[in-house]
C-alpha cells in the first residue's frame, strides 16, 4: 500500500500524523528520567532534555486550580488569544496635552490619584503621603503640610487609584486637578489614556517630595511647559508612540528603567516645532534644557502608551491575561482580564538593586508605582535584553538581561510584531502575560524599577529589580477557577 | 548519628534520587541513606525514621532533603559531601544560570526544538497526565512511561490523541521501537516487515528480540500502555491507531499484536481491525488458548506463545506457512533434548525438594510462565494470579510453587524497577536460599536500553550462593534461566549468557522454553 508523501499541506508531509511520524526522523522532547534521553542521543536521535519541575511549585491546590480551569470547558486559549490581539494591534498615539480636570475621567477638584491598587491614608508609605501633600498645596485645597495631613486623614479628598481613570503615575503617581497631562489614544481601539509630565530625578512629587522647589517646577510645567509641548504637538500632529518605542528598544532603551534614548528621539520630534513656535528663544532652550537633563522625560510617555493598549485587551471573558500591574508602596496589585476590576494584592517588595551613593537597602521604600505597566505590555522588564546596560543596575552581566527576557517568554502568550531586539534576532518581545503560565511555572514577571527613599522628599535612591508577591497571582488563579473552572461555576 | 540537611528549591527526579541513596549506602560507613524531595509521604518516612529536627520544618515537594545515618559525625559529614558532589555533577548542566540555557517547560522546550514529534514522559504520575496533554496539544506523539495514570486521565488522553491523529503509547508503557530507535526498555533489533502493538513490556520486547533470532526484523513496534486493551472504557484506542497504521506503513508486511486478554468487545474490534487490515496478522492473547478467541478472518493467526508468535510473524515475513513454522507442538510432547534435559536435572535433586521459584523482572514474561505453570501443576502462587486463592498472604514469602513478579508496585516503592536495580531479585533470592524444598528457580534477565549494564552479572553472585547452600545440604538446585536480547544489545547477548552458564544456568532460547523445563523437572521430582 502507498503513502502519499507529498501532500499540499506540508507540515507532516503524511494525512496520518502515525504515518508522518514513520516516515520521519526522531525529533524527541524527553520529561523525566536523564537516562532515556542519554540513551536515545547515543542512538544519535536528537533529543531536548527539558528541565521539567512540578508545577505551582506541587502546591496541590493550585494544580487543582489550572486542572479546574482545563476542564471547565472554557476556551481560555482563544479568548487569550483575542485579548492579547488586542494588545498586538494596538497603536498609541500622542495627541493632545490638557489639563487632568477637563479630560481624565472621573476626575474633580477634590481628586487624588495614586499609583496602584485602591488604598487609604492610613496605610499610604512615605513617599505617597508625602506627594499626597504636595498635591495637595499645589492645589491650594491646604496651606502647610500639617493641614494637607489633616485634610488626607479626615476624608475631605477622594483617593482612587490612577488606573480607574484610564491614567497611569510613575512612582507616587499622584495627579490632581490642575496637572497637565499627556493624551494618549490608541488609534486601533479608540480609548485614550493619560500621564502627568515626568518632572525630573531628585527632589521630585512622585518620591514624596512636596517643598518650594518641588511646587514651583510643577508650576513651571504646568504654565509654561505644558502649553509649549501641547502647541508644538499641535503643529507635529499625532506622534505615533508605538513607532517610537520600537525605535528606542533598538536603541538601547526598554522604555520602562532607562529611558536616555527615548527621551532622545522625543526631543528630535519636537524640537523643530518648539522652534517654529516664535516663542523667545531662552523659553523654548529652557524646555528642551529641561528634558534634555531628565532621562526618565519618556517614562511617562511610555507608560500611558502602554496604558491605553493594555486597557483595550481588558474585560474579555474568560481570559486569564494580566491587564494590570501596580503597586502604591504598600501593596502590589494585579488585575486579570477575565475577571473584571477585581485587584488581587499581595505586600509590595522590596526592590534588589543597587543604591546610589550614601544610600542603602535601609533606606528604600517598598515597591511602588504604575510604571510596571510597561512590563505587562511586553517591554521594561521583558525587554531587558534589548537593554544590556541596565544591568550594572542588578549587578549583572547583559547575559542575564538576555536572559531574563528569555524567560519571560515563558509566561507570555505572544511576541511583539512592533517590539523588536536586535540581539535576539529581532525577536518580538514577549507580550501577554499569562496568569496561568505564571503560577505553573513559579516564574513571575521580571520588573525594572527605581528604588525610593521611604521618607517623603529625598527622591530616588536606587533601582533595580523587584519580584512581585507570590500570592496575588495564586489569589487570582483561584478566583479563576471560580469564576470559570469546573463544578465551581457560581 | 542521623542528620537531614534541606536544599531549598532543587528538584531532581525521585529515580535519580533513588540511585543516588543507593550509592550512598553503598559506602560501609553509612547505615542508612535517604534523599527525596520534601513531600508529605517522604517527610512522613523520615519521621518514621527517626528524623524530626527542626531542619525539616516548612519544607516543601520542591526541596530536596538528604538524610544521612551513619557512626560518627565525620561519617555523616562525608556522607553528605558525596551527595552534594553527586547532585552537582547531575546539575552541572543546568548550572550556568542562564534562563534560556535549559527550557524548564514543554512550551519552551518545543520552542528550542522546532519540529519535535515525540514527547517522552515518565515523570510522576500525578503530573504526567498535565505534561502528555500539553504535549499532544502541540501536535507531539506521547510515550507516557508513567504509571499511576487514573483511568479517566488515560481516557480523556487517549480520546484526544485520537482526534488529532496522535500515538499516545501508554501511560505505563515502558517500551517501543520508532523508526528502528528502541526507547525507554528496548532492544536493539534489525529492522524488518515485523510491525508490532503491544499491551505489555516485556513481551513486546520478547516478542521483537525473538523475531529477530528467527531472522527477521521490525519495522514498528507500537506499546499501548496496559489498561488499553483490559479496559472496555480505554477501548483500544492506541491498539487501534497502531494497527491503522501499521496497516498503511509500506514497511510493515506482518502486523503482530500482543496483550493480556483484553475485554472481549475489545478484542473483538482487534481481530475485525486486523482482518481488515489488508495484511497478515499474528495474535497473541498471553493465557488465551488460541481458538478460544472465536471466528476470525483467515488472514488472523493466533499464537500460543510469545514465542511462537514471534516464530509465525518472521515464518510469514519470510513467505513460509505460519502454522507450520509456527506450531512446534509444545508443550506436550516436548522436544526430547528439554526431556533429556529434565530428566538429567531431576534424577540431582534430594528428596523433598520439589517446588518451583520464579523471580522474574519482566511482568508479562511472569505472566507467561506464571499461567502455563499454572496450567500444568495446577496450582501455582503469584503475585500476578488473578484469584485470590493462588496470591501468596504475603508477597514477600514464597510458598510451594511461587512466580514472584518483582516488578510489582509492593516491590517498587522507595527502590527503582528490578530491570534497572537487580537487587531487589538478589535479595529475595537469598532471602530464600535456606528452603530446602525448592526444586528449581526460573529467572528472565531483560537486556537492552533502559536494563541495568549487567543483569546476568548482578545476578549470578546470589545464584552460585543458593546452589552452594544446596549442595551444603546435600542437594542441587537446577536454575533455568532465558535472556531477552539481541547480539546488538550493548549488554551483548552470547556474552550474558555465557556469565549464566558459567554459574551452571540452564539457559533456554526463549522464556517459554525456560518455563517449559522448569515445569518438566518439578513434574519428575514429583513423581520420584
Amino acid at each position: 500500500m502507498s503513502v502519499d508523501k507529498t501532500l499540499p499541506d506540508g507540515t507532516s508531509g503524511c494525512a496520518d500524523p502515525v504515518l508522518g511520524l514513520f516516515s520521519s526522523p526522531l525529533k524527541v522532547l524527553n520529561l523525566g528520567l536523564d537516562s532515556f534521553a542519554d540513551e536515545l542521543s547515543a542512538q544519535g536521535v536528537e533529543v531536548l532534555r527539558v528541565r521539567w519541575k512540578p508545577p505551582a511549585g506541587g502546591n496541590a491546590k493550585l494544580i487543582g486550580a489550572l486542572d479546574r480551569i482545563t476542564r471547565g470547558g472554557f476556551d481560555v486559549e482563544t479568548a487569550n488569544r483575542e485579548a492579547v490581539s488586542r494588545i498586538l494591534k494596538g497603536k498609541p498615539v500622542l495627541v493632545d496635552v490638557g489639563k487632568a480636570l477637563d479630560v481624565v475621567p472621573g476626575m474633580t477638584k477634590r481628586t487624588v490619584l495614586h499609583a496602584g491598587p485602591p488604598i487609604t491614608w492610613e496605610r499610604m508609605c512615605g513617599p505617597m503621603r508625602g506627594a499626597v501633600i504636595g498635591g495637595l498645596l499645589y492645589e491650594g485645597l491646604a496651606k502647610t503640610r500639617a493641614e494637607a495631613e489633616g485634610l488626607a486623614a479626615s476624608g475631605g479628598v477622594d483617593f482612587s487609584p490612577c488606573h480607574h481613570h484610564a491614567s497611569v503615575g510613575p512612582m507616587a503617581g499622584v495627579m490632581t486637578a490642575s496637572m497637565p497631562v499627556w493624551i494618549f489614544e490608541n488609534e486601533t481601539y479608540g480609548n485614550r489614556s493619560y500621564c502627568t509630565f515626568n518632572e525630573g530625578l531628585g527632589k521630585v512629587l512622585r518620591y514624596g517630595a512636596f517643598s518650594d522647589e518641588v511646587l514651583e517646577r510643577l508650576r513651571w510645567i504646568e504654565k509654561e511647559l505644558a502649553p509649549l509641548m501641547k502647541r508644538a504637538l499641535a503643529l507635529h500632529g499625532p506622534l505615533d508612540m508605538r513607532n517610537i518605542i520600537a525605535q528606542a528598544l533598538q536603541m538601547g532603551d526598554e522604555g520602562h528603567n532607562r529611558n536616555r534614548a527615548g527621551t532622545s528621539l522625543i526631543i528630535r520630534e519636537f524640537a523643530p516645532y518648539l522652534v517654529r513656535l516664535g516663542e523667545d528663544g531662552e523659553k523654548v532652550a529652557k524646555a528642551l534644557s529641561f528634558m534634555h537633563a531628565n532621562d526618565h522625560f519618556f517614562l511617562n510617555l511610555s507608560m500611558p502608551a502602554s496604558k491605553c493598549v493594555v486597557d483595550a485587551a481588558a474585560g474579555v471573558e474568560g481570559s486569564t491575561l494580566i491587564v494590570t500591574m501596580a503597586r502604591n508602596g504598600t501593596d502590589f496589585g494585579i488585575r486579570i482580564s477575565g475577571l473584571g476590576d477585581r485587584w488581587f494584592t499581595g505586600p509590595a517588595g522590596i526592590v534588589e538593586g543597587l543604591y546610589l551613593p550614601g544610600f542603602s537597602a535601609a533606606d528604600a521604600a517598598p515597591d511602588i508605582g504604575d510604571s510596571v505597566i510597561t512590563e505587562t505590555a511586553g517591554i521594561g522588564g521583558f525587554a531587558m535584553a534589548a537593554a544590556p546596560a541596565i544591568v550594572k543596575f542588578v549587578g549583572g552581566s547583559p547575559e542575564d538581561a538576555l536572559a531574563w527576557t528569555r524567560r519571560m517568554y515563558e509566561i507570555t502568550v505572544a511576541e511583539s510584531e512592533f517590539y523588536r531586539i536586535p540581539i535576539l534576532d529581532f525577536r518580538g518581545t514577549p507580550t501577554g502575560i499569562d496568569l496561568r503560565k505564571v503560577v505553573e511555572t513559579g516564574i513571575l514577571p521580571v520588573i525594572n524599577t527605581g528604588i525610593a527613599h521611604r521618607e517623603p522628599g529625598i527622591g530616588m535612591v536606587g533601582a533595580g529589580l523587584v519580584k512581585p508577591p507570590v500570592n496575588c497571582f495564586e489569589d487570582a488563579l483561584f478566583a479563576f477557577a471560580q469564576t470559570y473552572g469546573e463544578g465551581e461555576k457560581a | 548519628m542521623k542528620r537531614a540537611q534541606v536544599r531549598k528549591d532543587s528538584y531532581f527526579d525521585s529515580v535519580f534520587l533513588m540511585s543516588l541513596s543507593k550509592r550512598l549506602k553503598d559506602n560501609p560507613q553509612v547505615a542508612d541513606a535517604i534523599v527525596a524531595m520534601g513531600t508529605s509521604m517522604n517527610l512522613e518516612l523520615l519521621a518514621d525514621q527517626g528524623y524530626a529536627g527542626p531542619e525539616l520544618t516548612g519544607v516543601t515537594p520542591n526541596d530536596l532533603i538528604i538524610a544521612v545515618e551513619a557512626a560518627d559525625a565525620a561519617a555523616v559529614e562525608s556522607a553528605l559531601q558525596a551527595a552534594k558532589a553527586l547532585l552537582e555533577k547531575k546539575a552541572a548542566p543546568s548550572s550556568g544560570g542562564r534562563a534560556d540555557a535549559e527550557p524548564t517547560t514543554l512550551a519552551a522546550g518545543l520552542r528550542a526544538l522546532p519540529g519535535a514529534n515525540l514527547a517522552v514522559i515518565s515523570l510522576p504520575g500525578a503530573y504526567a497526565a498535565r505534561e502528555a496533554r500539553k504535549a499532544l496539544e502541540s501536535g507531539l506523539h506521547v510515550m507516557l512511561f508513567s504509571d499511576n495514570v487514573s483511568l479517566e486521565d488515560e481516557i480523556a488522553l487517549k480520546r484526544l490523541g485520537r482526534d488529532k491523529g496522535l500515538l499516545v503509547m501508554g501511560p505505563d508503557c515502558g517500551t517501543a521501537i520508532i523508526n528502528g530507535v528502541p526507547i525507554c526498555f528496548a532492544n536493539a533489533v534489525r529492522r524488518g516487515p515485523v510491525g508490532v502493538v503491544a499491551a505489555s513490556g516485556t513481551g513486546l520486547q520478547e516478542v521483537t528480540c525473538l523475531v529477530d533470532r528467527f531472522g527477521s526484523g521490525i519495522s514498528q513496534a507500537i506499546g499501548t500502555g496496559g489498561r488499553d486493551l483490559k479496559n472496555a472504557k480505554v477501548g483500544g484506542i492506541t491498539m487501534l491507531m497502531g494497527i491503522a497504521a501499521l496497516a498503511q506503513d509500506p514497511e510493515t508486511k506482518v502486523i503482530v499484536v500482543v496483550s493480556k486478554p483484553p475485554a472481549q468487545e475489545v478484542a473483538d474490534k482487534v481481530v475485525a481491525a486486523l482482518g481488515a487490515a489488508g495484511k497478515s496478522a499474528v495474535v497473541h492473547f498471553i493465557g488465551l488458548e488460541p481458538g478460544s478467541a472465536g471466528s476470525a478472518p483467515a488472514s488472523v493467526h493466533f499464537a500460543s506463545s510469545l514465542e511462537e508468535t514471534a516464530s509465525m510473524a518472521a515464518a510469514i515475513a519470510a513467505g513460509r506457512p505460519a502454522l507450520a513454522a509456527g506450531r512446534p507442538a509444545m508443550p506436550v510432547p516436548l522436544a526430547p533434548e528439554i526431556e533429556a534435559l529434565a530428566e538429567r536435572e531431576a534424577r540431582r535433586l534430594a528428596p523433598g525438594q520439589k517446588w518451583l521459584r520464579g523471580y522474574y523482572t519482566g511482568g508479562t514474561v511472569a505472566d507467561e510462565a506464571m499461567i502455563l505453570l499454572h496450567r500444568l501443576t495446577g496450582r501455582l502462587f503469584s503475585n500476578n494470579q488473578g484469584d485470590p486463592a493462588f496470591v501468596p498472604p504475603d508477597p514477600r514469602l514464597s510458598i510451594e510453587h511461587t512466580i514472584v513478579d518483582l516488578g510489582d508496585d509492593v516491590f517498587t516503592v522507595g527502590r527503582p524497577h528490578p530491570m534497572i536495580d537487580p537487587s531487589t531479585r538478589t535479595d529475595r533470592i537469598l532471602a530464600e536460599k535456606d528452603d530446602a524444598s525448592i526444586a528449581v528457580v526460573l529467572i528472565d534477565v531483560v537486556l537492552g536500553y533502559g536494563s541495568h549494564p549487567d543483569p546476568a552479572g548482578a545476578v549470578v553472585e546470589a545464584l552460585k550462593v543458593v546452589r552452594a547452600t544446596a549442595e551444603a545440604r546435600g542437594g542441587y538446585l537446577p536454575v533455568v534461566a532465558s535472556v531477552i536480547g539481541t547480539p546488538a544489545d550493548f549488554q551483548g547477548y552470547e556474552a550474558q549468557v555465557a556469565k549464566l552458564e558459567a554459574a551452571g544456568c540452564l539457559v533456554m532460547p526463549s522464556n517459554y522454553r525456560a518455563a517449559v523445563l522448569a515445569a518438566r523437572i518439578v513434574e519428575k521430582a514429583a513423581k520420584r
